[in-house]
């Protein structure tokens, strides 16, 4: 074990997609408690400087652990298919019309029910995304697969942030009136 | 040759084990200190009786200055000199400061961090905090007799990097060795006893004289996480007071024109708007440009008129949910922080958002400081066995200026300190030998919305086709909140490194020269305040390290063990000399010499983190 061990090394986890949050979580503090500068504040400079190297590296492992869609990206990664999401924005043409129709529904949307609507069809599909990761990444270890099912999931995130925006704006004007 | 100490039979082996460590709370009206005594903390009183003090500083014309009590009362009397409320100014220029006009002071503007013109010249938020914060430190010295082991410091959960910095500039010149920054209302969750006795999510609604933060936290097994943070740095029961005072005049039809006017129209708000905290309808009477204006407040109008600026901390709380991914009605218990939340309109708001009574057991003003004495005495290590560990989040997310003026976010806000990101940039031009780089935080997707925390350059990258080079930027964020940026070229290894310090003009120099100025510089004084701290930096490495031989010394060979040991004994044999620079150069190569002994340490302690969980699972 070292700052070099992967995130699921580090964690003490089986390198897969399905995990348990609440396991996560768990072992995320057990770690922080041994590591964590605080542990250290009153032990000189050589140990808070070690200590805050093993505390950002297991905040940075907390992280991509916790959230699936980084997790699935990063078991691509470990397994040689990168996402490489800055390079390559192909996606299928079905997957793109979807895409079309859900900004034209976020454009026309004048209520807080449409924006409710739009947030629920959004969260159905993340979860049939990440069924499919789960399948490819676990059963198949098919990670080409993997990698599109993340890609489409990146989309569906930040559109699902902008629907997020959206309701914050409209909760605003509301509190307003 | 040093003699041996044998310690009575029963007693702890170390007669200095106990570090006096304090928790301060720097507030925007008044400031507290608190220790753990006999396993309580208590709010330190001055020789009078009092725990507050008000955060007043008065800068008079022979050279002196008061502090506290005496401050405020000169307030009306002396406003352009008689410094309230300092904590707005901090890590801010003269453009940030809202309301500003209607401001007694009469403000420098510094790029960064404006200043103020007093009669003993310009003062820096800097040095008026630190002299509020030397005040309470010499009350803590004096109610223990001895030196302070350090301090931890609470500020809002909001504020940014500058503000920040400041308050650890302010610290470090009133002599305080800073544990830590935490954040108030984690500081308040702690003091709630929350540690022991709940789990769940608790959501920490603070509003102080003149900030606003709003908390959600998780705890388990007295791991205190921070979800979410939100606020209003420049919200607080000030603003409540200046609408009060406002509308009163408008009322009353008259204007206050003169300083003099505007602090007194303020202070008697105050007193009205406390009054109207107990009792259905109060009297605000000022004297006012020679005109005695009185007049009737009834707690409706108060209400009214205050209702945009209550409302504004409920949006923020919802705001805040939202940021947490939490319902309302997942929050378990509601705790109520800062003397403004006595207001009872903001009591009501806060029941009524949340559908439950919020705590207010424990006294406001008190509970701040108390949970900050409470990490401080574990962070110096006097009580070893105890789990306390506080998980905060950034606050702010940070970014770097790209083409066009656009932010490019490297760290997202809420995400758990100590942290590091890294990103990659590029060249623009062929033959590019320097790129700026312009590191800003705040929410906005346009650099000029945003607070710019400081620029630098990366100088020296070799020439090479637009778009080649690789300059990879490291955000690192310590458990205080604090940044500090590094950027490297990768393929030539050019690198450069700062701490994000610069940005608001004090560096490291200006505050050695405010350092003399404030300890009228004997030499001989400065000589012997040199000489303490490197005793006390001595004694903390050797009280460190016999701590860790006794823990984990079966990590180290016979020779690496008689190493440390003959390090140690360097630092002791050091230490009754009256040279501060021999010191110091033992403690650091005891620091150096036990490096490779922490590593150690530290991956057992990892190892022994998983292994627990591991028989646990299996």
């Amino acid at each position: 074990m070292n700052l070099q061990s992967d995130d699921f090394e580090l964690f003490g986890l089986t390198p897969q997609f399905a995990q348990d949050r609440a396991a996560i979580d768990a072992r995320w503090k057990d770690l922080q408690r041994e590591a964590h500068p605080d542990k250290f504040a009153a032990q000189g400079a050589a140990a808070q400087r070690l200590a805050m190297q093993w505390s950002v590296r297991i905040n940075e492992a907390y992280q991509r652990l916790k959230d699936p869609l980084k997790r699935a990206a990063y078991l691509c990664e470990l397994n040689a298919a990168p996402v490489n999401a800055e390079n390559n924005t192909a996606m299928p043409a079905e997957f793109l019309m979807q895409q079309m129709d859900w900004r034209e529904a976020l454009d026309a949307a004048s209520s807080l029910a449409d924006l409710d609507d739009l947030d629920l069809q959004v969260k159905q599909a993340v979860r049939n995304v990440l069924h499919k990761c789960e399948q490819f990444l676990d059963q198949q270890q098919d990670y080409q697969q993997a990698v599109q099912q993340v890609r489409a999931l990146m989309f569906i995130e930040r559109f699902e942030r902008d629907v997020h925006a959206r309701l914050d704006q409209m909760d605003i004007t509301e509190q307003g009136q | 040759m040093a003699l041996l100490q044998i310690s009575e039979p029963g007693q702890t082996t170390n007669p200095h084990q106990r570090r006096i460590a304090v928790g301060i709370d720097l507030g925007t009206t008044h400031s507290l200190v608190a220790s753990v005594r006999h396993g309580v903390a208590e709010c330190l009183p001055d020789a009078q009786g009092r725990v507050i003090l008000p955060s007043v500083v008065r800068y008079l014309k022979d050279g002196g200055r008061q502090i506290g009590f005496e401050a405020q009362a000169a307030l009306a009397l002396d406003p352009e000199n008689s410094i309230a409320s300092v904590k707005r100014f901090m890590g801010r220029g003269v453009n940030d400061v809202v309301g500003r006009e209607k401001l007694p002071y009469r403000f420098v503007d510094h790029p960064g961090m404006l200043g103020l013109e007093t009669v003993q010249g310009e003062k820096s938020p800097v040095e008026v905090s630190a002299d509020i914060l030397a005040t309470l430190r010499y009350r803590a010295e004096d109610t223990f007799g001895d030196d302070l082991f350090g301090a931890v410091i609470t500020v809002p959960a909001y504020f940014d990097d500058a503000q920040r910095q400041a308050t650890k500039d302010a610290a470090k010149l009133a002599g305080l060795n800073v544990l830590r920054l935490i954040n108030e209302p984690t500081a308040a969750a702690i003091a709630y006893g929350l540690d022991n006795a709940s789990e769940g999510v608790y959501a920490i609604y603070d509003l102080g004289g003149g900030t606003f933060d709003i908390s959600i936290l998780r705890l388990t097994k007295g791991v205190f996480e921070v979800l979410a943070t939100g606020g209003d740095s420049a919200l607080g029961g000030d603003d409540y007071d200046r609408a009060l005072a406002d509308w009163v005049m408008a009322q009353a039809g008259v204007r206050a024109k003169t300083p003099q006017d505007k602090a007194i129209a303020i202070i008697a708000a105050r007193a009205c708007k406390e009054e109207l905290s107990a009792a259905h309808c109060a009297e605000c009477h000022a004297c006012i440009g020679g005109e005695n204006v009185q007049f009737e407040v009834v707690n409706q109008q108060f209400e009214k008129l205050t209702a945009d600026l209550t409302q504004r901390t409920i949006q923020a709380v919802r705001k805040t949910l939202r940021d947490a991914h939490l319902d309302k009605d997942e929050v378990k218990g509601v705790v109520m922080v800062g003397g403004s939340t006595r207001m009872p309109q903001i009591q009501r708001a806060v029941a009524d958002f949340f559908g439950r009574t919020p705590l207010t057991n424990l006294n406001p003003d008190e509970v701040v400081a108390l949970g900050a004495a409470i990490q401080a005495n574990q962070l110096a290590g006097n009580n070893a066995g105890g789990d306390l560990l506080l998980l905060d989040v950034i606050p702010l997310s940070l970014g770097i200026e790209t083409m066009g003026g656009l932010v490019e976010r490297i760290v997202p806000r809420n995400e758990t300190i100590p942290t590091a990101k890294a990103q990659d940039f590029t060249t623009y031009q062929d033959g590019q030998t320097a790129l700026a780089l312009h590191v800003v935080q705040g929410e906005r997707d346009l650099v000029a919305d945003c607070r710019s925390l400081a620029r630098f350059e990366l100088r020296g990258i070799p020439p090479m086709a637009a778009g080649a080079a690789r300059i990879r930027v490291t955000f690192t964020v310590d458990a205080d909140g604090l940044l500090t940026v590094s950027a490297k070229e990768q393929v030539s290894g050019v690198e450069t490194r700062i701490d994000v310090k610069p940005s608001y003009g004090l560096g490291d120099d200006q505050i050695a020269k405010m350092l003399q100025d404030s300890f009228t510089t004997a030499d001989a004084d400065m000589k012997t305040r040199a000489l303490v701290e490197a005793r006390v930096d001595g004694d903390r490495m050797l009280l460190a390290t016999q701590a860790a031989l006794d823990a984990d010394g079966d990590l180290l060979t016979d020779a690496s063990r008689a190493r440390i040991e003959a390090l140690m004994v360097a630092v002791r044999t050091a230490r009754p000399l009256e040279d501060a620079v021999l010191i110091e150069a033992a403690t650091q190569a005891l620091a150096k010499g036990t490096e490779a002994f922490a590593a150690m340490r530290m991956n057992r302690g990892i190892q022994k983190a998983l292994a627990g969980k591991n028989i646990a699972t299996v």
